[in-house]
């Protein structure tokens, strides 16, 4: 180790006083530079639990629409592998019969049967994946109720999937980066060996946006917001709608409701 | 003491080398799964969990299966199993290695498996089975090391051994109860929501590992002249004999309740796996119907004592209960737990090459801790009782 002299901490610290200076000059430059990140056009969306109503008669009067599903998609830089063993998905579409199973009847209204259901992480109040996670990495979020994941921390062990009763989460069973038709440089990708799934968008919402699925809705199908409040909109359909939700025998109590 | 491990016959090094080129070729294919992922593997989205956890499950239940041995000779001071018990303990060993091994080698971030102890979650049954398996690592190593230390030196082990010895009994219990409760209390998977898991994962290990047992003795009277008597076998026979009745008589309530209450949620489970599904390999329903013909067979052979008591068709049985279970706990259990999905989709699962090679790396190694374990036990045996081998035959 060197000695550390007078003349020498000076010349450090006059470097160190020139890099601060420097700060502000760097940050005009860079501004000038097509932002990456887009300067927050509002304050935060906030709420004390979020929760989402996918009306499904809205949903279904646009048949065989992808746009919710490729706006997160892309959004998200989530992988398309074209093959369903190493599939990653955030949100898609299951006929009814397959996202309700203990709904299904033999002479169920036409307007459901075999119907495209829209099908996401139901941010559980009492997720079966955070109790399972060895490291939490994946965690509910107590000031909105958001089931959060932390990419960085996740082992790769998959618990979470095997305790996920919605099949809601995906591993990376290859390098993702590969097959991202274009990365999005606002949202990170992800490593090989990891878990991932919705996140209601968490990103968006700090920004003052909605989700990135309910935006994109051309039948707005989706509505978004706060449970806690009665006079939000979620509040409102599920009030004066017949609804359902997932297996919701199993406890887990999510908290994305379906229109009937 | 460990010395023993290094001298042998060319025999016996022929053995090593084998093992160690076993382990050389596993290797390869893992580091394939190091640089492609898990994609190499014949898991998917739907079935997250295959080959490698099945054997831990399957080696937690050798490793707690020690305790067959151990509490008769302790607790109810069986002298029979005087000599058992320590080759036991060493069978015990290897298999948590394994164990340890095979959760390693299904992580997909390996590198980070040390945050399990970083951010320890006591809500998570994994962080539990971590934290038993690593203790009864540790309680074998010191209970077989200074009892077989005072054996080697002619003296009574020190008096402290004694409640840790009790204490690695109802920790035997915990880990394959822990391993069950991975399973168990899961609300998304019907199959596994049983309570019955954890006695069934108990009683089939302690059918398993007193089986494997039994081979080893035989295989170790056979190649030195180790002769523990034919008293412990048999007793192990018979005990292995009461766990495999449990066992069968575990798995038919789980038939019952399921068909008898007809619950689509909990026989559609059973059927995939006996009968499969239309457009899937039947690659687990044969597996399955093979287990079920082999613990028939095996029952046979236990239960007749004629069969029981000659050790050829002893040998059968026990490699007709490993094998049935193997597959009941390997196959099934993994494969019936996910199909039909959370979904009620069919998808197959048929584990791949690569898989079975990495699946053989860590059987390798697990396969030369245990050789030179035994060598040791053998050898310093030898030494006590210099009748026990015979100079210039190979041992183990």
């Amino acid at each position: 180790m060197a000695k550390t002299t007078r003349r020498g901490f000076l010349k450090v610290a006059g470097a160190a006083a020139i890099g601060l200076g420097a700060r502000p000059v760097l940050d005009a430059i860079a501004s000038r530079v097509p932002q990456a990140v887009p300067v927050p056009p509002a304050p935060a969306l906030t709420a004390r639990r979020w929760a989402m109503v996918v009306d499904t008669r809205r949903c279904l009067r646009e048949r065989g629409c992808r746009e919710c599903v490729a706006a997160c998609h892309s959004k998200h830089n989530v992988p398309d592998f074209g093959n369903p063993k190493d599939e990653v998905k955030w949100i898609w579409k299951e006929d009814f019969e397959h996202a309700f199973p203990d709904e299904g009847h033999e002479f169920q209204a036409a307007e459901l049967r075999g119907q495209d259901m829209l099908l996401l992480c139901n941010h559980c109040d009492s997720p079966p994946c955070v109790r399972v996670c060895p490291t939490q990495a994946t965690w509910r979020r107590e000031s909105d109720g958001l089931v959060m994941m932390d990419m960085h921390r996740c082992i790769g062990c998959r618990y979470c999937m095997a305790a996920c009763p919605y099949g809601s989460r995906s591993f990376n069973w290859r390098d993702p980066r590969t097959h991202i038709a274009r990365i999005d440089e606002t949202y990170p990708t992800r490593t090989r060996g990891v878990v991932e799934k919705c996140t209601f968008c968490e990103e968006r919402l700090s920004r003052g946006l909605m989700p990135a699925c309910v935006e994109a809705c051309p039948a707005r199908a989706m509505a978004f917001g706060d449970l806690e409040d009665a006079g939000s909109e979620v509040r409102v359909l599920l009030a004066s709608h017949v609804s359902i939700r997932r297996r919701q025998g199993l406890g887990t109590q999510p908290e994305v409701y379906y229109l009937v | 003491m460990l010395e023993k491990a290094f001298t042998g016959s060319p025999r016996y090094w022929a053995w090593i080398a084998a093992l160690l080129a076993l382990i050389g070729i596993g290797f390869i294919f893992w580091v394939k799964q190091m640089i492609f992922g898990l994609t190499i593997t014949g898991l998917s989205r739907d079935v997250t969990w295959g080959l490698y956890i099945a054997q831990l499950t399957f080696l937690v239940g050798v490793a707690a299966s020690a305790v067959m041995v151990v509490l008769p000779y302790y607790l109810h001071d069986y002298k029979g199993f005087g000599k058992l018990t320590i080759l036991g303990e060493f069978l015990a060993i290897p298999a948590v290695i394994m164990c340890m091994a095979f959760v390693f080698v299904d992580m997909g971030q390996p590198m980070r498996i040390l945050n399990v102890f970083l951010h320890p979650t006591p809500s998570s049954v994994m962080f539990w089975d971590t934290v038993v398996l690593f203790g009864y690592l540790v309680l074998n190593i010191v209970i077989s090391r200074v009892t077989f230390d005072a054996e080697k030196k002619g003296i009574a082990p020190p008096r402290w051994i004694k409640p840790v010895i009790m204490l690695s009994i109802p920790w035997a219990i915990s880990i394959h109860t822990v391993t069950a409760f991975l399973y168990q209390g899961l609300p998304a998977r019907h199959f596994w929501l049983t309570a019955i898991m954890a006695p069934r994962f108990l009683a089939s290990a302690f059918a398993a590992g007193p089986s494997i047992l039994i081979l080893l003795v035989i295989l170790v009277r056979k190649l030195t002249r180790f002769d523990p008597g034919r008293a412990p076998v048999l007793k192990l026979s018979e005990i292995a004999t009461y766990a495999m009745l449990a066992n069968c008589f575990f798995i038919l309530m789980e038939v019952f309740t399921a068909f008898y209450s007809g619950i689509p949620g909990h026989m559609d489970h059973f059927r995939f796996l006996f009968l499969g599904h239309e457009g899937l390999s039947m690659f687990v329903p044969w597996m399955m119907r093979i287990s079920v013909g082999l613990a028939v067979v095996a029952l046979v052979l236990l239960l007749v004592p004629r069969f029981r008591k000659d050790d050829r068709t002893l040998v059968l049985a026990c490699l007709a209960v490993i094998a049935s279970i193997w597959i009941d706990k390997g196959i099934g259990l993994m494969t019936g737990g996910f199909v039909p999905t959370t979904t009620h989709r069919y998808v197959d699962y048929v584990p791949t090459f690569d898989e079975w090679m990495i699946t053989l790396m860590v059987y390798g190694v697990g396969a030369l801790i245990l050789t030179g374990l035994y060598k040791i036990a053998i050898s310093v045996r030898a030494l006590v009782d210099p009748w026990q081998e015979e100079p210039g035959r190979p041992a183990a």
